[in-house]
C-alpha cells in the first residue's frame, strides 16, 4: 500500500520523502495541472531536480496533467507530457481524454494514472478509459467506502483513494461552481476559488470573506476564519443560515485504513500540493507510521491517538470527517 | 436553428411530467430529451413510462432522445442505464462516460451531454469515432471557446458528422454531489430522505448572507442561483449553434420557448428579467450579466 504525498515545490518534495512517502505527485507551473498557483509548482528544471532526487532514493514521482486542453493552446498540453516523460515522472496522472490519447500514443511505456478529475465513479467509466491504458484510476471522494468496495472487487485495474486533505464534495471535473462565480475554473484553469478573487473585510467586528464579491461568510469575533472556498460557505436557505454544502473540514481516513487495505487499494493520496514543507513533512509522517502499524498486523491496527492530534492540527477548522466514505455524511 | 427541451432536472409527480409533455407535443419544439439524469431514487416515473411519452412526442413530430444519470454509482443504476443504451429505438444522451462506453460497445451512435468533459478539438475528434452525433457542450465554455475550437483544422474533415448543442435557458447544473442537498436542508440523511424533494419542483433556493442568490438546491445537484437566458445572444449563434436547449421551468417553458424562436435572428430582443444571467457565453463569470 503506497504512500502518494503532495508537493508544490522541491523542499516540500524532499520532505515528503524524508519523512517515508513512497511516491510524490507534482504539478508544472501552468494552467495544465488543477493546483495551479501563484508561486506552486515545478519549472522543468525543477521537475527534473525533482525526479533525479527521488529517484536516488528509490521513490516514485508522479506528475499530474489533470486539467482540460484549451483548443487555442493545445500544445501547452501536449508539452507538458513531453516535458514530464523527459524529467524521468514514472506516471502521469491525466484526465483529458486527448491528452490521455496523445500519451499513450506517444509514450506507451509511460505509466498513466486516471486523475480524480475524470470522474471515473463506476466500472462502466473505468473501462471507458482502459481504452487509452490506464493502469491506475484516482477514485472520486463523492463514493462511499461499500461503493469503493464494490470497485475494487469489480474491476482489476489498481486503485488509488484520497486519504486525508481537503475535501471535495462534488464529482471533481464535473464542477462548474467556481467558475459560475469567478469565471475561472478548476477545470481550465487549475484553481478553484482562485485567490485572486477573495476579499476580506471587517464590517461591525465581524469579518466577511468574499469571493468575486460574492458573501461566503461572516464570522464572528470568537469565530477561526477559514478560506472562502464556496462550497464551504454559510448561505441562507429559508431563512436558515448554515454551512448549505458543507462545513470547512477535511477528509481523515485514518480509521478506515484496515478496510482500505483488505480491499487491496494500492495507494493512499495525500491532498495538499499548496500546502507548506513543514505541513508535508507532519503529515507524511504520520501517515508513515500509521500505514507501517497496519502492515505489521493488519488485524489489530488501531489509531494512535498522538496521529489524530497531528491530523486534527492540520485540519480545516481543525475539523476531520469520514466525507462520503460513511455514508451517515451524505 | 432547432430548439430542443433538456431532460426535466427537477422531480415532479408523474401527473405533472405527462403534463408538461403533452404540453411539449403541441409546442413548436423540435426535439425532447427524456429521463430522470440527477437522482436514481426518483422513480415517479420508469423507462416504460419514459418509452410511452417518447412514442406520443415522436407521434406528434418531435425527434425523442433518451438522457441519462449524470453520477453513476451503484451497479444497480449501471444496470438501469443499460437498459436506456439498449433500448433499441431512440438515441441516447450519455451523462456520464460509462453509458459512452455501454453505447460505443453496441456500435451506437449517442449524444454527449454537458457533464462529460469534452472541452477541445482532439477531444471531441476522439468521440466522435466513438459515435458521437451531437455534441452538448459544457456549460462553462463560451462563444470565444466554441468558435476557437471549431476553427481547428484538424476537425474540419468531420464537422459535418456532428452538430453542436447549447445549454441557453434555465437554472445551470454545475455540481453533482455524492450528497444530497435538499435532504441536508431538511436535516435527513440520504438514505433517509423520504424523496423530499418532490416538495421542491424549482429546487431550494440559496442566498448568501446579504441576499444574493447564489445555489438552487436540487437533491444531489447544485444549480447556478441565477437562470441562464441567452435569448438576445441567438443571432451570434448563428452557424455556431445546431440546436439550442431550454430546461424546462416549473412555469413558462413553452411561454419563453415562443419569445426564443421570435428573436431567431434579433427581430424581438427581450429585457433580461432581474434573477437572469448569461456570463459564460459571453466569457464571463456564469453569474455575470454582459
Amino acid at each position: 500500500m503506497e504512500l502518494l504525498c503532495p508537493a508544490g515545490s522541491v523542499p516540500a518534495l524532499k520532505a515528503a520523502i524524508e519523512h517515508g512517502a513512497d511516491a510524490v505527485y507534482v504539478g508544472l507551473k501552468d494552467e495544465t495541472n488543477a493546483r495551479h498557483f501563484a508561486g506552486l509548482n515545478l519549472d522543468q528544471l525543477k521537475l527534473a531536480e525533482a525526479a533525479d532526487y527521488v529517484h536516488r532514493h528509490g521513490r516514485k514521482l508522479h506528475v499530474a496533467i489533470n486539467t482540460f486542453a484549451h483548443p487555442q493552446s493545445w500544445q501547452r498540453w501536449q508539452d507538458a507530457v513531453d516535458s514530464a516523460v523527459k524529467a524521468g515522472a514514472d506516471a502521469l496522472i491525466l484526465a483529458d481524454m486527448a491528452v490521455l490519447g496523445y500519451a499513450a500514443e506517444r509514450y506507451p511505456k509511460v505509466e498513466r494514472h486516471l486523475s480524480v478529475q475524470a470522474s471515473a465513479t463506476n466500472a462502466a467509466a473505468i473501462e471507458f478509459y482502459r481504452q487509452y491504458g490506464v493502469s491506475r484510476v484516482v477514485l472520486p471522494r463523492v463514493l462511499s467506502l461499500q461503493q469503493v468496495r464494490a470497485l475494487a472487487r469489480s474491476c482489476s485495474i489498481d486503485l488509488e483513494v484520497f486519504a486525508f486533505g481537503s475535501l471535495c464534495i462534488m464529482a471533481e471535473g464535473r464542477c462548474y461552481l467556481s467558475s459560475y462565480f469567478t469565471g475561472e475554473s478548476p477545470n481550465t484553469a487549475g484553481a478553484c476559488s482562485p485567490a485572486a478573487f477573495v476579499r476580506w473585510d471587517e464590517h461591525d467586528g465581524q469579518l466577511e470573506s468574499r469571493l468575486n464579491g460574492v458573501l461566503i461568510d461572516r464570522f464572528a469575533p470568537d469565530e477561526t476564519a477559514g478560506y472562502p472556498t464556496l462550497c464551504k460557505g454559510r448561505f441562507d436557505v429559508d431563512g436558515e443560515r448554515y454551512h448549505v454544502l458543507e462545513e470547512p473540514t477535511s477528509l481523515n481516513t485514518l480509521s478506515l485504513l484496515p478496510e482500505l487495505y483488505k480491499e487491496g487499494i494500492v495507494s493512499l493520496k495525500i491532498e495538499g500540493r499548496q500546502r507548506s514543507p513543514a505541513y508535508v513533512a507532519q503529515l507524511t509522517k504520520v501517515w508513515r507510521q500509521a500505514i507501517d502499524t497496519l502492515l505489521q498486523d493488519p488485524a489489530h491496527f488501531e489509531v494512535a491517538a498522538n496521529w489524530q492530534q497531528v491530523l486534527a492540527g492540520l485540519s480545516e477548522g481543525s475539523q476531520t470527517t469520514l466525507g462520503a466514505y460513511h455514508r451517515s455524511w451524505k | 436553428m432547432k430548439f430542443s427541451l433538456g431532460p426535466i432536472q427537477y422531480f415532479w409527480p408523474k401527473a405533472q411530467v405527462q403534463q408538461f409533455y403533452r404540453q411539449a407535443a403541441d409546442s413548436a419544439i423540435d426535439i425532447v430529451y427524456l429521463g430522470e439524469t440527477v437522482c436514481s431514487k426518483r422513480r415517479e416515473l420508469k423507462l416504460d413510462d419514459y418509452l410511452q411519452l417518447a412514442h406520443m412526442l415522436r407521434e406528434a413530430g418531435k425527434q425523442v432522445c433518451l438522457s441519462t444519470m449524470t453520477l453513476l454509482e451503484a451497479p444497480s443504476e449501471l444496470r438501469e442505464l443499460r437498459r436506456y443504451c439498449e433500448n433499441g429505438d431512440f438515441l441516447v444522451e450519455a451523462n456520464d462516460v460509462g453509458a459512452i462506453q455501454m453505447l460505443q460497445e453496441q456500435g451506437i451512435t449517442f449524444v454527449c451531454g454537458p457533464a462529460i468533459s469534452c472541452y477541445n478539438q482532439h477531444a471531441l475528434r476522439r468521440l466522435v469515432g466513438m459515435g458521437l452525433q451531437r455534441w452538448v457542450l459544457p456549460v462553462e465554455l463560451s462563444e470565444q471557446w466554441l468558435r476557437d475550437l471549431l476553427s481547428q483544422s484538424c476537425i474540419q474533415d468531420i464537422r459535418d458528422c456532428f452538430q453542436t448543442e447549447l445549454l441557453a435557458f434555465g437554472h445551470l447544473p454545475l455540481a453533482w454531489s455524492g450528497r444530497c442537498f435538499t435532504a441536508r436542508s431538511e436535516n435527513r440523511s440520504k438514505d433517509q430522505c423520504e424523496l423530499c424533494c418532490i416538495k421542491y419542483p424549482e429546487g431550494r433556493t440559496v442566498t448568501s448572507q446579504d441576499g444574493k442568490q447564489v445555489f438552487v438546491l436540487n437533491g444531489i445537484q447544485t444549480q447556478s442561483g441565477e437562470r441562464y437566458n441567452l435569448i438576445n445572444q441567438l443571432p451570434q449563434m448563428q452557424g455556431l449553434v445546431d440546436i439550442v436547449r431550454l430546461s424546462p421551468q416549473h412555469e413558462g417553458t413553452f411561454d419563453w420557448l415562443a419569445k426564443f424562436k421570435a428573436n431567431l435572428h434579433g427581430e424581438a430582443p427581450q429585457p433580461l428579467p432581474g434573477g437572469d444571467c448569461n456570463g459564460y457565453w459571453l466569457q464571463l463569470a456564469g453569474m455575470a450579466v454582459g
